[in-house]
């Protein structure tokens, strides 16, 4: 059965209230989820009181604030620190989306930081996408023709069939919204989840890719791409505002016009 | 630890090359049961208060009767896929997957068979 209960040893109990810096009265609380496989412990919760005034504004800005200068045992990856990276996704405020571009005064109250759901923890805030990686390596995300390249120009394209990428080619693999689907919760052995089918339709709908018939064949699989259920949890949770879904009904349509 | 690769996971036994008739039948049979369900929400209130006799009347009715036989095969037919889908989600161990699988095909088509039945024998019965 789908597990609806968190198990014993992932339970989150409550961790270290750090002291309030001196001096401001301008401070906001974050309650961070924080785990260390090497300390055999359950999850617990930290909370850091930051200094507003000397902090920039994204929630990246405070966790980089909080390693620098109260705890550098907290652990998290970032990059480009400008939602492009898609390095520092995580669940902020309940919402999965990228810490880099999430404003702090955007959220009201504490800002409470967890890893992005339904993954192992490798330590913090930091989640093992190896198989959300793999998955994408399973769907071939590099253009396959048949006809080589012409010698001396690039594969040429219309600019209609251009624009079809549109709203795709953005994606930047942060997996926020395939962590926020509870299909990929239930059955992400199986399932590829929004950001993969998304990624799969950028293929599908590329006018110069030659193997769109064999995509759809690998996709057309109860498991791979039928467990979404329209939930639309992927569109809303997207912080590049792309729209998941939609790639996924695009696929589903393709599916159906190549057999009618 | 598995000594596999990740991409050995990821493709796992490869692509059904099936499922889009499930989803296809699922959305036409919504479709059906959009007029059926409407119809019969409509002839059962307008029947209220009505006797026995005057209700097997209704149902002897020859465009009753098909439109009671339609609801009933499409109603089930629909739920079956639905609850299938509901199965595969929520039973990922394969025995009691596949036992409940079973056991929710021969139900529907059981109850099915039952509903069509009683109404074809007051068709038909007299």
């Amino acid at each position: 059965m789908a597990q609806f209960k968190l198990p014993a040893n992932s339970r989150i109990s409550e961790g270290k209230t750090w002291p309030a810096p001196q001096g401001t009265g301008n401070i906001k609380r974050f309650r961070v989820y924080r785990w260390n496989p090497d300390e055999g412990q359950n999850p617990r919760l930290d909370t850091y009181q930051v200094d507003m005034d000397s902090c920039g504004p994204m929630v990246l800005d405070a966790l980089i604030k909080i390693k620098n200068e109260i705890d550098p045992t907290l652990t998290f990856r970032r990059s480009c620190r400008e939602g492009i990276c898609g390095s520092c996704a995580m669940n902020i405020d309940g919402t999965n989306t990228l810490a880099c571009t999430k404003a702090c005064d955007d959220v009201s109250g504490d800002v409470r930081v967890y890893p992005l759901p339904h993954m192992p923890v490798v330590k913090d805030l930091v989640p093992d996408l190896t198989h959300f990686y793999a998955q994408y390596a399973s769907i071939q995300p590099w253009m396959q023709t048949q006809t080589p390249a012409p010698p001396d120009q690039e594969r040429l394209q219309s600019k209609e069939d251009r624009a079809k990428l549109d709203g795709l080619y953005e994606c930047i693999l942060c997996a926020c919204c395939s962590t926020s689907c509870p299909s990929y919760w239930w059955n992400g052995d199986r399932y590829l989840g929004p950001a993969i089918l998304l990624q799969a339709y950028r293929w599908i709908v590329d006018s110069r890719d030659e193997s769109t018939g064999e995509r759809l064949d690998d996709l057309e699989d109860p498991f791979k791409l039928y467990r979404c259920h329209t939930i639309m949890n992927c569109t809303k949770t997207c912080p590049k505002g792309l729209n998941p879904a939609k790639a996924i009904g695009e696929i589903k349509k393709l599916l159906i016009e190549r057999r009618t | 630890m598995s000594l596999r690769t990740p991409i050995k996971i990821a493709r796992g036994l490869g692509s059904a090359k099936d499922g889009v008739h499930h989803w296809w039948v699922q959305r036409v049979t919504a479709v059906a049961l959009v007029p059926l369900v409407v119809w019969f929400v409509f002839a059962v209130a307008s029947l209220s208060g009505a006797d026995y006799a005057s209700v097997r009347a209704w149902v002897g009715q020859p465009f009753t009767t098909v439109m009671l036989v339609l609801l009933i095969a499409v109603a089930f037919h629909h739920a079956q896929l639905g609850l299938q889908v509901v199965i595969e989600d929520y039973v990922s161990a394969k025995g009691p997957q596949i036992a409940a699988l079973i056991l929710v095909k021969f139900l529907a088509v059981l109850m099915a068979v039952i509903g069509i039945v009683a109404v074809l024998r007051i068709a038909f019965g007299g």
